[in-house]
């Protein structure tokens, strides 16, 4: 990305910022948004990780002190036993990798139908579809739990099952625009051609269009994943039980009875996982995030 | 992938080689077969989660039902409920102040800060990583963090700040209503802001150097560069994120459900509609305070995509 070389001139001029005045004001605001920034944004999460190490006294003390006087990491410790830590992060990487996995199959065949094998009313399908983006899923949210609870014909209940999260989250008709987007760029030509070499359609999306499109693909995926690491209200009707919870579940429904020391400890554990995520794909996600918002 | 140059013959021959294009009743029903089995999945999902609730939901806000299953039609009984509940004027007065607190903290500052950040020539990625932290963080572990923040005696975070610098401690979730609604949004701003500071930043590098060189010659400030360059040149993003998130704070749910509960009156209109159907088992009422809420945002929807397909056509 070009975005840590400016070699554009923006709203000032590189001459007003080389002389002396604009160069004092230009590193004083520096210095002020970077320290602005680390108590923003680190300092919290420094408050959650030294909390997580105080002793119960230690927590409650008025004033709070900066640093743990008599660290205890054993909260840490009891947080991932009580609170069953590692079941609640496992759980919503298994849901998230399953979201992805469906989205990815079923999204990305409905986009490449949609936009390549163009079927009759194929325009009201994706009509209907993107007519659910103005449909918020909190305002159907007890609707579709009941449909969840009672499917239709079949009377399966999904509830407490990865089901519940891995099916609905294929109705995402904001992938669906993005991917069937990204396919409409791709000329028919090199379908057509691929067409007379003999290749179904489905080998031609596999070796054709999948391999042309990796950025959209990863931008989705990372829609999907995050997804569902910060979906709240629908887990929270569909996972009632303790053991099927996503770490945002299963911390709001456990939180009860827990010290508050070993519960900051928990805050702590529960963010490491996605941060540790972001740290990683810091680039695609940042990149994907801005893609997504410009097409959107 | 090896680039493909294809003579302006060999073009056409392959277009008309389409399988989209070519003939055959029975070619184009396989055509057309394939077509439905590739949507298969993605459609029985949408019909299933997003296009039958959709409907059900019209249905059960004229009907009394509950978990047990009895249903009964009561035609407009329900929205007769619904509007004389006093919860429901206070979920929208709250949900209301909610919007409107997020639109000045939540919408100027986000914009703000990118414009600033723009000018910014070092360290930019200490930056863009900082504000986009929140954002990956579990919201509800995120939320439960800032409630601890708020505990209302010296012990906590924001008190303690407070009393560091010689200000008395603040009530600040148990005092008043319009403190405890300011509260939810500080931590709403904080955990959303990341994608929004984001996306202004990529929209404000594509303004060309050229009109900023230009207004600076007509012997234009600072400021008004900023209100006669900057702002126009973003105005559609800073439109379309505007009506984003209006529909999206007027939805809020986690943050009273998490910080505040229902004390102090801060239930949102989401809040309420899972109050009704899984506190009181009353499905019909949450099913039309649920039609209304939707009634309501699509006015804000509908002008969402008016605007996005305008941004296509430029």
């Amino acid at each position: 990305m070009s975005a840590f070389v400016t070699p554009t001139r923006t709203l000032i001029s590189q001459a007003q910022l080389a002389r002396p005045l604009g160069r004092t004001v230009y590193w004083t605001v520096f210095w002020v948004l970077t320290a602005l920034f680390a108590l923003a944004f680190l300092f919290p999460l420094y408050w959650m990780v030294s909390g997580g190490f105080k002793t119960p006294q230690q927590i409650i003390q008025t004033p709070p002190s900066l640093l743990p006087t008599s660290p205890a990491p054993g909260n840490f410790a009891t947080a991932w036993r009580d609170m069953d830590l590692g079941r609640l992060i496992l759980n919503t990487t298994l849901y998230a990798g399953g979201a992805l996995a469906f989205q990815l199959v079923f999204d990305v065949a409905a986009a490449y139908a949609l936009s390549k094998l163009r079927p009759v009313f194929g325009n009201g399908v994706l009509f209907a579809m993107l007519a659910t983006l103005m449909i918020p899923t909190t305002v159907i949210v007890l609707p579709a739990y009941l449909t969840a609870n009672d499917l239709p014909f079949t009377h399966w209940s999904l509830l407490n099952t990865p089901w519940a999260i891995w099916l609905p989250s294929v109705a995402n008709a904001f992938n669906v625009f993005l991917l069937k987007r990204f396919f409409d760029s791709i000329p028919t030509e090199l379908l057509a051609a691929a067409a007379i070499d003999g290749a179904g359609p489905l080998r031609t999306l596999w070796s054709v269009v999948l391999p042309m499109s990796r950025p959209i693909l990863g931008v989705v995926s990372i829609f999907a994943v995050v997804g569902v690491w910060k979906d709240f209200l629908w887990p929270l009707l569909v996972l009632t039980d303790t053991s099927t919870q996503t770490v945002n579940v299963g911390i709001n429904q456990l939180h009860v009875g827990v010290p508050e020391n070993v519960f900051v400890a928990a805050l702590a554990i529960a963010s490491v996982p996605t941060i540790v995520f972001f740290l990683f794909f810091q680039r695609n996600i940042m990149a994907g995030l801005t893609a997504g918002a410009m097409k959107g | 992938m090896a680039t493909i140059n294809l003579t302006r013959a060999v073009a056409r021959d392959l277009r008309a080689a389409d399988p989209a294009r070519r003939g055959g009743l029975r070619r184009r029903l396989r055509r057309n077969a394939t077509a439905y089995l590739f949507l298969a999945g993605a459609v029985l999902c949408f019909a299933v989660f997003s296009w039958y609730p959709m409907i059900r939901e019209v249905i059960m806000s004229f009907q009394y039902t509950n978990f047990a299953g009895d249903t009964k039609w009561v035609g407009l009984r329900n929205y007769q409920r619904v509007l004389h509940d006093p919860d429901f004027w206070s979920a929208w007065r709250t949900t209301g102040l909610f919007t409107l607190f997020a639109l000045v903290v939540g919408y100027a500052v986000p914009f703000a800060l990118a414009v600033v950040l723009n000018e910014i020539r070092h360290a930019r990625s200490y930056f863009r990583l900082l504000v986009y932290l929140p954002v990956m963080m579990p919201p509800v572990a995120a939320a439960f963090l800032w409630k601890w923040f708020y505990t209302p005696d010296d012990s906590g975070l924001f008190n303690a700040v407070l009393h560091a610098v010689g200000l008395p401690g603040v009530q600040w979730l148990q005092s008043s209503h319009t403190l405890a609604v300011l509260c939810l949004v500080l931590f709403s701003t904080w955990i959303n802001m990341g994608g929004t500071v984001l996306v202004y930043l990529a929209s404000l590098q594509g303004i060309p150097g050229e009109l900023y060189e230009a207004a600076e010659l007509d012997g234009a400030g600072l400021l008004r560069r900023v209100w006669h360059v900057t702002v126009p040149q973003t105005r559609l993003i800073l439109s379309m994120m505007l009506l984003l998130q209006i529909v999206g704070t007027m939805q809020v749910f986690l943050e009273p459900y998490i910080i505040t509960g229902s004390a102090n009156d801060t239930t949102s209109v989401v809040y309420l509609i899972y109050q009704y159907a899984f506190n009181y088992d009353n499905y019909g009422s949450a099913a039309a305070l649920g039609v209304l809420l939707l009634l309501v945002l699509i006015a804000f929807a509908g002008g969402y995509l008016w605007l996005s397909r305008r941004a296509e056509e430029e």
